[in-house]
């Protein structure tokens, strides 16, 4: 049992004070709090007092109290960039400065610039254009020389700067029409065909050589007579084996009978100038560039 | 000393130390939580910045009752690494209509408070559908049913209401159209749909130009035939981060540092 009326006594073993406090004989010693960890609690107080004093802290009427230092994270952010806007500016500042063709001409320039481009495609680009820009099923390779709206820098930049289809006025713009409403099933299904066979791959003769016809007049007029494609129109080379949907019969009918279209976002709005030549130059860079 | 020693009836008195520790403990919260709601420079001065429209608001509830807040946040920091990544840093402004916020801090999945315009609708609806097959190494549940589930909109109106009660500007004509307001966003071509009065309900009373309107109303699913909680979350996500207009912001003046 526990008793707690005992008068506090010197404990003879240690010579410390009791609280008072009995369970079955054994007693509770008055230990008082370590010194250190005193001085450290105390300590503790006065740091917050000066750091009250130092730091914004304390709300008052119309706004809280500043700190004689007059710290502020989103000043200090503001100083941080502008360090490291210094830290690249002998790169940067001619990137900024000269334009693209100057920049490629320029080995260690088209170097620095491809690097930066390279890490800004990666947070900026990879999730449509994959990591190694090697395109997934509507979103287009970037390592070819098959180009939608054409491969020199100038066009290059203007695709990243404004964009696909996007909000924005100056975005490139194409519309495919849906065939559904202007040809019969039987003759979408004998054009895929002909589509097919200008890349040579697998189609029935057949049904290809019946719609010669139906391309040259529904078709060529975006996509070229022998479907080599058109980047004022944004209509896609279709003479090759590389597609940006699929590839096969069934998905080149589902596209001509109820076209599907690319949307890419404006990037002159949200990144800096220099970035977008940047990422220019490393997208030029990847093989395809003309 | 003998301060000390009154100290002790505290230590023995198990109620008392209860109700002093909310004494101490609601000094504290009255020093640092009450001054935020008088304080004039705690939410900065922008333009842009308004209620979010009735499918927005919808889009919203389904990000929380989904719990995508569980692995994202919408909470840039005003640091250098997260800038460069994500954009400007968050404003204050930004969340006021919130109600919860959702600033949070678990980052599994990357922050999304300017995710609004770096994808296409298409991009989502793929990502949504199966995030594996445009980021393959995604660990993002798959919300493909939302495509499949009709958005429920007979209560559009009470939220509205309820917001209201909790400090957001609606008047009585956004909780009188809350409904045709929803609808003309997701089906702008629908017969009853009216476009022009939603933009207009949601830019002049917040002081934005009706010819510049931050409203953007499409079938965001791609399936214009009807409403699903797809069009509501993606209209949210492609809204976030992209009200505010920074080129009227001047985060070097005095009273937007802290
Ligand atoms: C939301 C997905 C998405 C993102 C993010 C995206 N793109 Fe695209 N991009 C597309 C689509 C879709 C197309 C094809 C447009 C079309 O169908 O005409 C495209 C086309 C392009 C083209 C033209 C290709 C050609 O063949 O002409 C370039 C160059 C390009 N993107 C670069 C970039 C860069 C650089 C970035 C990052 C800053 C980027 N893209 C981010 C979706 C995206
Ligand atoms: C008004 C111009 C225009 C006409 C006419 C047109 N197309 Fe297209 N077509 C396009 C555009 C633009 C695209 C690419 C959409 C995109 O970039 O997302 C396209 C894409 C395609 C694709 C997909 C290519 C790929 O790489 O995946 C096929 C196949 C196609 N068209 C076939 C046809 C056929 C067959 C016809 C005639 C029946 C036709 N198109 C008529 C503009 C046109
Ligand atoms: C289990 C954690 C988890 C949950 C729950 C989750 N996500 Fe994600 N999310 C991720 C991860 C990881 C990524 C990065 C990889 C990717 O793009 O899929 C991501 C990426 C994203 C992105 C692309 C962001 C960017 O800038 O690249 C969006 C948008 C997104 N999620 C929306 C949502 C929505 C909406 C929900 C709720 C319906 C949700 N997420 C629920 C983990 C999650």
């Amino acid at each position: 049992m526990s008793v707690h009326d005992h008068k506090p006594e010197i404990d003879a073993a240690t010579g410390v004070g009791t609280t008072g406090h009995e369970w079955d004989g054994v007693k509770e010693l008055n230990n008082p709090l370590p010194r250190w960890w005193l001085s450290i609690f105390y300590i503790s107080i006065i740091w917050a007092v000066g750091y009250m004093i130092a730091y914004p802290a304390w709300p008052m009427v119309s706004e809280a109290t500043r700190g004689v230092l007059g710290y502020s994270s989103r000043a200090e952010l503001a100083e941080e960039m502008q360090v490291a806007a210094k830290a690249q500016s002998q790169w940067r500042d001619q990137i900024r400065d000269l334009d693209l063709t100057e920049i490629s001409a320029s080995p260690e320039l088209a170097r620095f610039a491809t690097r930066a481009g390279k890490a800004a495609f990666a947070v900026n680009c990879s999730q449509c254009h994959g990591s190694g820009a090697q395109g997934a099923i509507g979103y287009p390779n970037l390592n070819d020389d098959d180009w939608i709206w054409g491969g020199a820098l100038e066009e290059i930049h203007d695709t990243i700067r404004y964009g696909v289809r996007n909000d924005s006025d100056d975005a490139r713009y194409s519309e495919m029409p849906a065939f559904s409403e202007m040809l019969e099933p039987k003759e979408i299904k004998s054009v895929a065909q002909y589509v097919l066979s200008l890349s040579g791959l697998d189609h029935d003769p057949n049904q290809a050589s019946q719609a010669v016809e139906i391309f040259a007049d529904n078709c060529a007029d975006c996509h070229g007579e022998k479907g080599e494609g058109d980047v004022e129109m944004g209509a896609p080379k279709l003479a090759d084996a590389i597609w940006l949907f699929r590839g096969d019969s069934d998905s080149i009918i589902r596209q001509i009978s109820t076209p599907s279209h690319g949307v890419m976002p404006a990037w002159g709005e949200k990144l800096s100038p220099t970035t977008i030549k940047e990422l220019t130059i490393y997208v030029h860079s990847l093989g395809g560039g003309q | 000393m003998s301060l000390w020693a009154k100290h002790e009836k505290i230590e023995k008195n198990a109620t008392l130390l209860l109700v002093l520790s909310l004494v101490v403990v609601s000094i504290g919260g009255m020093v640092e939580i009450a001054p935020l709601f008088y304080l004039e420079n705690t939410i900065e001065k922008v333009k842009g910045m308004r209620p979010y429209t009735p499918l927005e608001l919808t889009g919203r509830n389904i990000y929380i009752r989904e719990g995508c807040y569980v692995c994202h946040s919408q909470m840039i920091r005003p640091m250098r690494d997260e800038v460069e990544r994500y954009g400007h840093f968050s404003l204050a402004a930004e969340s006021m209509y919130d109600h919860p916020f959702q600033w949070g801090s678990k980052r599994t999945g990357p922050d999304l408070a300017r995710v609004g315009g770096r994808y296409s609708d298409d991009w989502h609806i793929d990502h949504l559908r199966d995030p594996r097959a445009v980021a393959p190494e995604s660990i993002m549940p798959a919300y493909g049913f939302l495509e499949q589930t009709p958005l429920n909109l007979e209560h559009i109106a009470d939220d509205l209401v309820a917001n209201r009660m909790v400090g957001v500007p609606y008047n009585d004509e956004h909780i009188a159209n809350a409904k045709i307001d929803l609808i003309s966003q997701a089906q702008p071509d629908g017969d009853n749909s009216d476009v022009d009065a939603l933009i207009e309900r949601y830019s002049t009373p917040f002081g934005i130009d009706p010819e510049a309107p931050n409203v953007s109303a499409r079938a965001f699913d791609r399936d214009p035939e009807d409403i699903t909680e797809m069009d509501a979350l993606i209209a949210y996500l492609q809204m976030l981060g992209t009200l505010v207009d920074f080129s009227d912001y001047e985060p070097m003046a005095d009273a937007n540092l802290r």
